[in-house]
């Protein structure tokens, strides 16, 4: 059960955020308002009267729109396409004759009114992420919506891009709309809603005003004080492990992705990696891994070059990784527990060789394991799908630390995780730091780069502006991420 | 999500590389014409070739020196290549592939027909006849793929569509109702197929080979049943009439080929224009294909995706059992055992060789139709080429297709994928 | 399609569960072995419509059935009986002609016949099935067998009677021949997968009738064909590359020892091996794989070029165990029907080989009941791919038999993704 009895109500003209940590049952909830899945209880009511949404059909005529989390713009339709379906205006005909021209024309008219600039003819998937979010408020505005729900709209936008995203919301405000505002961020909660609802583990736990404190909403939010801090000594930094210079490497679309990158990790120190997702981190990690080519630049480890090597004789030459993405690319569902922490160990003793596996050894490993990361499971033999999260990144941090190591590199190791195992992971990365391994930590959670990091980074358009230190003032550090340098004070090799 | 980029700004494209995809294109073109110039240049006797106007050897001709054509086109193709990968009207660049292959073609014939003739008529109503089939279930399978259903029980269709058109056919002694019957049967074969892959979330694939040896089964079972034994009252079905139309069919070989002809010819080139324009230009087809590329965004502005996908499945059933009534009521005139012989597969083919849109589907059965009428016309002539290899042309230009060594084929995103809302 | 079995769940009965309502619940519970039972069941029944509507006599009879309903009932209950039993005798033997062993009128061999038949028809769709299974639990649908069992009796039949090798040599190398090409000939598509992404499923399904073309046009060449024959069929294979069987009406041959040794070995391979860990995680999910360091690319050849010699086998098995020449149909449908063993095994090595035997009993029960009852041979096939389409489909035969759910169903989990 995703959500328990929530009760909301939002008022005309007004920003109700909905406050929650990652998994709380935000987005379900809202996925049921907009009709797209059917509650088991409870009901609707739109202007004072009670409905039932069977389909998003039933949303968009009670003048409610959605934009979700992830797009959904089909990516080799034009705008104007994307922004008329469904509704499209049409000139008769049996089977619908598009009148295209009318389309048109109604998007350029909706995005004049609101001050939301895109192009009609541009393909979607040509756009980059914030116009394609304009195009997707568009795509609810010209549905002459009463009520918009913006699920998690600043995940993918800069400090910058959020601050006019929040400037459209006020005027959408201004002009009667209603909207629900789903976030985890508290700062944005506090700059925009009117009123705000905490959910916690599908339950609602409290509402607030914006006045309420950044700390008293986090302690409503993850339903305790929570201190953001990490224990940990002061690192001492040994000799440098990880050596980037000049690195280039493209996306999946050829697009130059990491334009020139110079790092270094020294062994005994946790250098974090900030930034807003999507400016290069996922693609220098996947580089230095093997995963992905290195256009230019080079990559050592201790002194050799990576370049010519492949993830598998990367991983055995002492690098951990742990992937930002758990579910895709750090466990196999429906492998064991056991199986799962030793999936890039297979052929290698004790687990086995270049022909057969040794079951008997893998079974201990994974008792062993299992007790040693708290990994709360039924049997080491259950699937991994089967446990939460926050247990499967557990079997994911487990596999890849309990080998020596030079190297770590931890990916948003602790997304969509619960508060307990938070902790627990940056426990182990920092005690994995102490015993003299060279940690690279990329977080999208500026506080979690901030709590675990003795250097930051700070990437931006594939460069890394700056490398500060993590007492540096959040705003410096917000602009970074924008991309304004300035009066930023570096540090490091820089 | 590794593919988003934030700026606008930051899409610089890497410098393109030295070997794209026009001049590997050429190269190939250029290696073709050199094979053509050469070899069948010299194997080539020196007579004429003549591809006549009428049936037979008589009458007005086009006519080269057989030896001459070969090396000429083989030249042309050799050119063409050249033009290529020298990166000649980029614009331009399919017309240069398919002329270079053209007469590429044109250099094999003039080897092939040396010193004999080829009636032209009868090749282009032949290919035109083979292809027939070919296009129209390549069509269903652009009505289902296009909506995100994958059908490879196009044969199955094929099967059931000639079987009880000849059956219902033959028992209301009317080539019309044999016609609607066989629509019905491929209607039963696409219910079950889109019942099983849309409903019960079947893989798509599974279900459509699993599909054709049923409808293999059934057609085959009920055949040695009931036709075998009373041919007379279950497999006599009327033929599809060949209507001439006074005026257009006196146009060379056009002419005969188009006008003078049964009713499905007409119905498979209307429908490709009729898929094609509701495709792109309809509600229907923006919708079809926004359900195939992306189901859930098209349910989030309430589009109903199953009842889409239904809704062309089933109409591909309809379109692919009229091309099932090609083999009885149009070819033969009987049902036999296994009769579609794997015309269902070179039309999954044909779809995607051209890249599942309908002209594309409609060049690629001709080209695939063609190939089969020649392989027949050279094993009628006794020619060194077996026509066993000139069979297997679709199957390896497919191969070739979907390799991406010409261009990449890019099917529907969500091909394939069942929709589950979650 | 919509026969309604006269089965209630079992009443609320929760306080005294007594031995057999725990039994009947769970034979009612949506379990693998109960789906694949009513499946069976479900395929037989449509099996026994089909009979009855393409009888013209007992049709006729149904004409006044409200006047004489016994008299089509009867009919029809004497012809699908008559059927269905000739079937099951052609399968698992006469009882007549086990009387009729031990009372001494007749022959060991007589009774064990359909056996005999039934295992000479398995042994090369546990090949193909295999072939089939492996490579669906490396997430590729090989539906290519077909292709590669055709190249598999191409190469052991050449081999077979081209070289004149010693006895056993020529047998081993025969059936070596044959998994080596049909190893190459699964290695196309495997390798246009991984260096490409080349659909498997596209490039498997041209490249066999490629091989179906390949074989018609290869047994009409001189050096091949046999030189006493116009016909399209080559030279007989050695005797010293047969595959040693019984003789006479004993036709099963070593090739279905050897089907339970490979069913064995890919068992191990599958679950005790490097390369099966490395495919069941390519299979289950490719990205995570690449990432713990497994190559994707040079699993997927590899795979596709085991799943191609285990096809290749069959193929081996068909042309040195029952064909003796090559002809255009000397692989039968043998691949195909692999494709609907490995469904019907559920992709699991001894589960294949179970179907396989099914199948094999299905056709070697047709040929009876084609030859007894006269209802041909095609029902089989379509009772083959009825059981499958059920068995592909359990939420439909739970929805028809209106069986509790056991365990939430996830989609396409029992077959790899196409």
């Amino acid at each position: 059960m995703a959500n328990d009895h929530i009760d909301i109500t939002v008022e005309p003209g007004e920003v109700h955020a909905l406050l929650g940590e990652n998994g709380a049952g935000k987005s379900t909830l809202m996925n049921q308002l907009y009709g797209l899945l059917q509650p088991d209880e409870g009901q609707i009511v739109v202007n004072d009267e009670p409905v039932v949404f069977r389909s998003p059909r039933d949303a968009i005529a009670a003048g409610i729109g959605m934009v979700h989390q992830h797009f959904m713009l089909v990516p080799v339709f034009t705008v104007a396409e994307n922004i008329a379906l469904g509704h499209e205006e049409i000139r008769g005909g049996p089977l619908g004759w598009l009148d295209r021209r009318r389309s048109r024309r109604d998007v350029i008219e909706t995005s004049e009114r609101y001050g939301l600039p895109v192009d009609p003819d541009a393909l979607v998937e040509d756009l980059p992420v914030g116009a394609q979010q304009r195009v997707e408020i568009v795509k609810a505005l010209t549905r002459d919506v009463d009520l918009l729900i913006l699920d998690e709209p600043t995940a993918v936008l800069t400090p910058q891009e959020t601050d006019e995203l929040l400037a459209v919301m006020r005027s959408l405000t201004a002009m009667g709309k209603s909207i629900v505002f789903i976030t985890h961020k508290l700062k944005e909660v506090k700059a925009i809603a009117d009123r705000i609802t905490v959910v916690r583990r599908g339950k609602i736990v409290g509402t607030a005003s914006p006045d309420t404190s950044e700390d008293e909403l986090a302690a409503l939010m993850v339903g305790r004080a929570v201190s953001l801090e990490v224990a940990k000594t002061p690192a001492e930094p040994g000799r440098s492990v990880l050596k980037l210079s000049g690195l280039v490497v493209d996306d999946d679309r050829g697009i130059r992705a990491v334009d020139g990158v110079d790092l270094e990790v020294r062994a005994g120190e946790v250098l974090g990696i900030a930034g807003v997702q999507g400016n290069g981190q996922t693609e220098l990690v996947e580089a230095v891994m093997g995963l992905r080519e290195v256009r230019a630049g080079s990559v050592e480890l201790d002194n050799e070059s990576l370049a010519n090597l492949n993830t598998k004789q990367i991983l055995r030459a002492g690098v951990g990784y742990v992937p930002e993405d758990r579910s895709h690319d750090g466990v196999v569902k429906e492998f064991s527990v056991a199986e799962n922490l030793i999936l890039d160990m297979y052929d290698r003793a004790p687990y086995g060789n270049a022909f057969a596996m040794n079951h008997g050894s893998i079974g201990s490993n994974a008792r062993e394991r299992v007790e040693q990361f708290d990994i709360r499971c039924q049997s080491p033999d259950t699937a991994v799908g089967t446990l939460s999260g926050g247990n499967q990144q557990k079997v994911v941090v487990a596999r890849e630390m309990s080998r020596p190591l030079r190297l770590l590199i931890a990916s948003q190791p602790t997304r969509g995780v619960d508060v307990g195992s938070i902790e627990f992971i940056h426990g182990r990365i920092v005690h994995e730091r102490d015993q003299g391994t060279a940690v690279m930590v990329v977080s999208s959670e500026l506080d979690e780069v901030v709590g675990l990091a003795d250097r930051i980074a700070v990437m931006y358009r594939g460069r890394v502006l700056a490398i500060v230190s993590p007492d540096t003032p959040r705003e410096e550090l917000g602009l970074l991420m924008a991309g304004i340098t300035g009066n930023a004070p570096e540090e490091g090799t820089k | 999500m590794s593919t988003a980029t934030v700026q606008e700004t930051a899409e610089v494209t890497a410098p393109e590389p030295f070997w794209t995809r026009q001049r590997r294109l050429g190269v190939g073109l250029v290696v073709i014409g050199i094979l053509a110039a050469a070899l069948f240049g010299s194997l080539a006797p020196g007579e004429a070739a003549r591809f006549t106007l009428s049936e037979d050897a008589e009458g007005a001709a086009l006519s080269i020196n057989g030896q001459l054509g070969a090396v000429l086109f083989g030249i042309v193709t050799i050119a063409t290549g050249g033009l290529l990968f020298a990166s000649f009207a980029k614009k331009y660049q399919n017309l240069l592939l398919s002329l270079g292959i053209l007469a590429f073609v044109l250099s094999f014939l003039c080897w092939q027909v040396a010193g004999k003739f080829l009636p032209l008529v009868d090749t282009t109503s032949g290919t035109l006849q083979l292809a027939l089939p070919l296009i129209l279930g390549a069509l269903a399978g652009v009505l289902g793929e296009r909506s995100g259903v994958v059908n490879v029980a196009i044969e199955g269709q094929f099967l059931m569509g000639a079987f009880a058109g000849a059956l219902v056919g033959t028992m209301a002694t009317s080539v019309w109702a044999g016609l609607i019957s066989a629509a019905v049967g491929g209607v039963i074969i696409a219910a079950i197929l889109a019942v099983l892959s849309i409903r019960y979330l079947v893989d798509q694939t599974v279900v459509g080979i699993v599909l054709n040896l049923f409808a293999l089964g059934v057609t085959g079972f009920l055949y040695e049943r009931l036709m075998q034994s009373d041919a007379s009252t279950y497999n006599e079905p009327p033929r599809l009439p060949e209507w001439r139309i006074p005026g257009l069919a006196d146009i060379p070989v056009i002419g005969p080929v188009l006008f003078d002809t049964n009713l499905l010819v007409w119905v498979a080139l209307g429908l490709v224009v009729l898929i094609h324009f509701g495709l792109t230009r309809t509600r229907w087809g923006l919708r079809t294909r926004a359900v195939g590329e992306h189901p859930t965004a098209a349910d989030t502005v309430g589009i109903r995706v199953r009842g889409l996908r239904y809704l062309n499945v089933l109409m591909g059933g309809v379109v692919a059992g009229l091309g099932g009534a090609y083999f009885t009521l149009v070819a033969t005139g009987s049902f036999t055992k296994n009769m579609t012989a794997g015309a269902g597969f070179i039309a999954l083919a044909a779809l995607i060789f051209g890249r599942f849109t309908p002209f594309g589907a409609l060049g690629a059965a001709l080209f695939f139709g063609f190939a089969q009428k020649l392989a027949t016309y050279l094993s009628a002539v006794g020619s060194p080429v077996p026509s066993q290899f000139l069979n297997m042309l679709p199957y390896l230009a497919t191969i070739i297709a979907v390799a991406g060594l010409v261009g990449r084929v890019r099917a529907p995103a969500a091909d394939g994928v069942p929709y589950i809302k979650s | 399609m919509t026969t309604e079995a006269p089965v209630k769940k079992d009443a609320e009965q929760k306080d005294e569960e007594s031995f057999l309502s725990v039994f009947t619940r769970n034979l009612w519970s949506s379990n693998t072995v109960t789906v694949t039972f009513l499946s069976i069941v479900l395929a037989f029944v449509i099996g026994a419509v089909l009979i009855v509507v393409s009888d013209s006599e007992v049709l006729a009879k149904f004409a006044y059935f409200t006047a004489r309903p016994a008299d089509a009932l009867t009919a029809s209950w004497t012809l699908i009986s008559t059927a269905y039993s000739d079937l099951l005798k052609g399968a698992f033997g006469d009882p007549e002609a086990f009387n009729a062993w031990f009372s001494g009128t007749g022959t060991w061999q007589d009774a064990l016949a359909p056996i005999s038949e039934t295992l000479t028809y398995a042994a090369p769709l546990v090949f193909t099935g295999l072939s089939v299974a492996l490579a669906f639990r490396g997430g590729l649908f090989n539906i290519g067998a077909q292709g590669q069992a055709v190249i598999g009796t191409i190469t052991a039949g050449v081999a077979g009677f081209a070289f004149g090798l010693p006895i056993v040599l020529n047998l081993v190398v025969a059936i070596l021949a044959g998994a080596i090409g049909g190893a190459l000939w699964g290695f196309i598509p495997g390798i246009l997968k991984a260096r490409t992404g080349a659909h498997e499923v596209i490039t498997t399904i041209m490249l066999n009738y490629t091989a179906a073309l390949f074989l018609s046009w290869l047994v009409l060449q001189k050096g091949v064909q046999d030189p006493n024959r116009t016909d399209a069929i080559s030279k007989a294979v050695a005797e010293s590359a047969k595959l040693p069987s019984f003789g006479g009406v004993l036709r099963v041959h070593l090739g279905i020892l050897l089907a339970v040794a490979v069913t064995a070995g890919v068992a191990w391979l599958l679950n005790r091996s490097s390369f099966g860990f490395e495919l069941r995680a390519v299979g289950a999910n490719q990205h995570a794989a690449k990432t713990a360091g497994i190559s994707v690319a040079k699993t997927y050849a590899v795979l596709m070029a085991v799943a191609g010699a285990l096809a290749g086998l069959g193929g081996a098995t068909q042309v040195l165990g029952t064909a003796y020449a090559l002809t255009p149909a000397v692989a039968g449908n043998i691949g195909f029907d692999g494709l609907l063993v490995a469904l019907l095994g559920r992709n699991k090595p001894w589960g294949t080989l179970w179907a396989a035997l099914l199948f094999g009993a299905l056709r070697a029960g047709g040929n009876r009941m084609q030859s007894y009852s006269g209802i041909s041979l095609e029902l089989v096939t379509v009772l083959q791919a009825l059981i499958v389409i059920f068995i592909a489909a359990p939420a439909l035969v739970k929805a028809i038999f209106r069986l509790r759910a056991t365990r939430l169903v996830r989609p396409g989990a029992s077959l790899a993704k196409g």
